[in-house]
């Protein structure tokens, strides 16, 4: 178990962290999503000790990072994918990792095994794709056969075959009761893998809650219909919805589903060019959440 | 296993998992080895058939010597004391071929001596005028007592009386033959009841600094003395009147030898590139109660360099330079190389206690270097002694303490300063800049005392900057009474080898311990 309690800092004149807190629960794939700039990567850095907060604890175990005797064996983590020794095979860069959390060579072929990895595990890590890496990431924050573990966007340069097999891997390491951050600055990514989401924006935490909960808690599923008919507003609200206006001709219908929408229209004969059903989805939730807090949103678009 | 083991098991692991990094442990043992099994140097030892060897007498001690002098004496047994009036030192310095200079060198030497025997090497007590250095006593080459200062004169000359009582040999010197002063005494062990004694002069090679350019350099040749005596007396239980004259050491013994690595190839180099000064030569002449020496030669330890003849171990070493290039390069990209791809965030998550893991980075690179560096100043200190009498250069030996003290001082060097470059890396993170730093601080002192600086500037370096651990490499002693040119080119550091080396201890552990401050400091 992670726990993050009020954590500050500044870089300069920027703030990086405002009072992040939350904790990552064993047993689920929490999700750490914001917009760059929100603070993620700063968090982890914190959790792992690279950086000192300004204030506010990060604890694992109860025990701040710097405490833990054989690190590895707490918390497993990736931040760089690419923070290799291009010259190094994987296996070696495994094998050091392991010694310095004295372990051996057998758990390395293990770890190298369960990433996928033996067939190139003696190959130069210079030589590696991004997903190949990312693989070779995942397998060092095993080593430790950690309790819990923390990923830095894995998957950011993976292909669609990679991020299936990253998806149910993340879901299988939550099955086995470890607890699992990951963060992303694509809620979608996270569709299906996270059990229980932590937005963040500008240094703090603006929505803590379960999927579900988001999906509850973003707006319902609406249907949107074009037509140019004066009718069609209350016919609908006849029938029971909640009509707006959402521009010349479009109507956002919420209440009813698309399915009713066409029948009521039919029924009354009113015309309509188009009808769209549109179910919110984590990716809606979260654009909501954060709209306020894109700071690079020209960066995050990209 | 404790914490700082595993981080050491692991920098272990990182350090020979890199093809690169343990080929420049290797290239760096290949440059010092192969550099010093190449030298330039040659020399005329044993190379114009038998006979040409240079043999070297050996001292009382067991050093090697010089000893030549112009000696008028006869056989005197038991006890008993010798007193002569010196009334005149003049000499004669080298000069264009043909046509000698006046003038004395320092450690020009004239007066009574007492000698086991008229072989060289043999145990000896004297006590002399000296060119610029007033009166001494002077004992088993590498003794020297220093007396009243002064000249001699016709007009000012000096009494000098040596008493010989059993083993000791006491020195006196009196402006007037009246007022006695005691110079000291000496303890000649295993001193014959039969000696010779009787008067001498001589008077050391002549060397003189010279800079050309960017170069410096040394030029010179013999030089000769003379020295003028009368009122020799002999009392105690000495007597007679049957003095006889050699010339020991008349001929060069050693043909070979330049004067050492340094310097620019094409400055004079010193010994023998200018004509024997063919004015005077030595003997002796006596004139009713006045005798006239000339000598030329010395009697003292023999030493490479300007002044002196062949070279030292030290120039087996010659590489070293090469050697700590690499190694420095290495101890720097040890952790620049982690910063420069965000590996050390990988490693600090791993090992969080950062100066533990400093520790074990430099234990490694420390311990590689050295280890390199100790096989390797081995193999070409031994090989590379071979190599230099194979070309017929005359090498001085070394004790073996000497030799052991060289070459664990040149694993020290090597490893040490791999230590200060991994604290500059440190430091610095970006590689570039701590290579081109750690180069400039370590390296570059060295290079440019041992080439283009003058001899002050040099060596004020070599007291202050990394390089003063070079004097580790330092095979022979400079001897004060000794006239040479005790510089850096020639073998010659300014510092004893341990404070050399502490020097660049000092260096490595003020920067560790910055290391040490800002990496707590710092962010990963």
């Amino acid at each position: 178990m992670i726990t993050v309690n009020g954590l500050r800092k500044r870089f300069g004149a920027t703030t990086a962290l405002d009072g992040m807190t939350f904790t990552v629960d064993p047993g689920r794939v929490t999700g750490f999503v914001g917009p760059n700039g929100a603070g993620k990567s700063t968090t982890m850095r914190v959790i792992l000790g690279l950086d000192a907060a300004d204030a506010g604890t990060a604890l694992v175990e109860g025990r701040p990072y710097r405490a833990l005797r054989h690190p590895l064996r707490h918390v497993g983590s990736l931040l760089d994918a690419s923070a290799l020794q291009p010259g190094r095979t994987a296996r070696n860069h495994l094998l050091w990792l392991a010694h310095s959390q004295g372990l051996g060579a057998r758990r390395v072929d293990e770890v190298l095994e369960r990433s996928g990895l033996q067939g190139v595990a003696r190959r130069r890590a210079g030589g590696f794709s991004l997903g190949m890496r990312q693989r070779l990431g995942i397998a060092a924050a095993l080593l430790g056969d950690p309790p819990a573990l923390m990923l830095d966007e894995p998957f950011n340069g993976m292909d669609p075959e990679g991020i299936i097999w990253m998806r149910g891997f993340l879901r299988g390491l939550a099955a086995e009761g470890r607890a699992v951050l990951v963060s992303s600055h694509l809620m979608g990514e996270l569709e299906d893998t996270a059990d229980h989401v932590v937005v963040a924006g500008r240094g703090r935490v603006i929505a803590d809650a379960s999927v579900a909960q988001l999906l509850a808690a973003a707006s319902g599923d609406r249907v949107t219909l074009r037509s140019h008919s004066a009718e069609a507003s209350a016919v609908l609200a006849e029938a029971g919805a909640t009509v707006t206006r959402a521009g010349d001709g479009v109507l956002s219908v919420a209440g009813l589903a698309a399915g009713d929408v066409v029948a009521a229209l039919h029924r009354r004969g009113v015309a309509f060019s188009e009808v769209s059903a549109h179910r919110a989805s984590l990716e809606d939730a979260y654009l909501e959440l954060t709209r306020d807090a894109v700071e690079y949103r020209w960066e995050s678009a990209s | 296993m404790t914490a700082y083991l595993r981080a050491l098991a692991a920098e272990w692991t990182k350090f020979r998992t890199m093809r690169g990094w343990v080929a420049a442990v290797m290239i760096a043992a290949a440059l010092i080895v192969g550099l010093g099994l190449l030298p330039g140097l040659q020399g005329s030892c044993g190379k114009h058939g038998p006979g040409s060897e240079c043999v070297a007498p050996v001292g009382p001690g067991g050093e090697e010597v010089t000893d030549s002098l112009t000696f008028v004496h006869q056989a005197l047994t038991g006890d008993g004391s010798v007193t002569v009036r010196l009334t005149g030192l003049t000499g004669e310095l080298p000069g264009e071929p043909g046509k000698p200079r006046s003038g004395l060198v320092p450690w020009a030497k004239a007066g009574l001596i007492v000698r086991g025997a008229t072989t060289q090497g043999a145990t000896y007590a004297a006590v002399m005028m000296t060119g610029s250095h007033g009166v001494r006593l002077q004992y088993d080459f590498v003794h020297d007592v220093a007396g009243r200062p002064g000249g001699v004169s016709a007009d000012a000359p000096r009494w000098l009386r040596l008493t010989r009582s059993g083993d000791t040999l006491t020195a006196a010197e009196s402006t007037d033959g009246t007022a006695w002063t005691t110079v000291g005494s000496a303890r000649l062990s295993g001193l014959p009841a039969t000696v010779e004694a009787g008067l001498f002069v001589t008077s050391p090679q002549h060397t003189e600094e010279v800079d050309v350019g960017l170069g410096s350099g040394a030029m010179g040749g013999p030089s000769h003395a003379t020295g003028v005596f009368d009122r020799l007396a002999l009392a105690g239980g000495w007597q007679g009147d049957a003095w006889k004259t050699d010339v020991i050491g008349a001929q060069v013994e050693h043909g070979g030898g330049a004067g050492g690595p340094g310097g620019a190839p094409d400055a004079p180099v010193a010994g023998g590139s200018v004509g024997p000064a063919a004015g005077r030569v030595s003997g002796a002449e006596r004139e009713g109660d006045t005798f006239r020496l000339t000598g030329s030669g010395d009697l003292a330890p023999s030493i490479p360099g300007a002044a002196g003849v062949g070279v030292t171990i030290t120039s087996t070493l010659v590489g070293t330079f090469a050697g700590l290039i690499v190694v420095v390069v290495l101890g720097a990209v040890f952790v620049t190389a982690e910063y420069r791809r965000g590996l050390i965030r990988t490693t600090f998550a791993a090992a969080p206690h950062r100066v533990r893991l400093l520790a074990a980075k430099a234990t490694v690179v420390g311990g590689v270097t050295f280890v390199a560096g100790l096989v390797a100043a081995a193999v070409v200190v031994s090989l590379g002694q071979d190599v230099l009498r194979d070309n017929g250069v005359y090498l001085h030996p070394a004790s073996t303490a000497t030799e052991v003290r060289v070459v664990v001082g040149t694993a020290a060097l090597l490893a040490v300063a791999a230590v200060l470059a991994l604290a500059f890396g440190t430091v610095l993170r970006l590689g570039v800049t701590a290579i081109t730093t750690a180069v400039v601080v370590i390296v570059m002192p060295y290079v440019l005392a041992m080439t283009v600086l003058p001899t002050a500037a040099g060596q004020w370096l070599l007291r202050v900057s990394p390089a003063a651990a070079f004097a580790l490499q330092q095979a022979s002693p400079a001897y004060p009474q000794v006239a040479n040119i005790y510089t850096p080119a020639n073998g010659y550091f300014p510092l004893a080898p341990w404070a050399g080396l502490a020097v660049l201890a000092a260096w490595a552990a003020v920067a560790f311990a910055a290391a040490a401050v800002v990496l707590r400091k710092r962010d990963a």
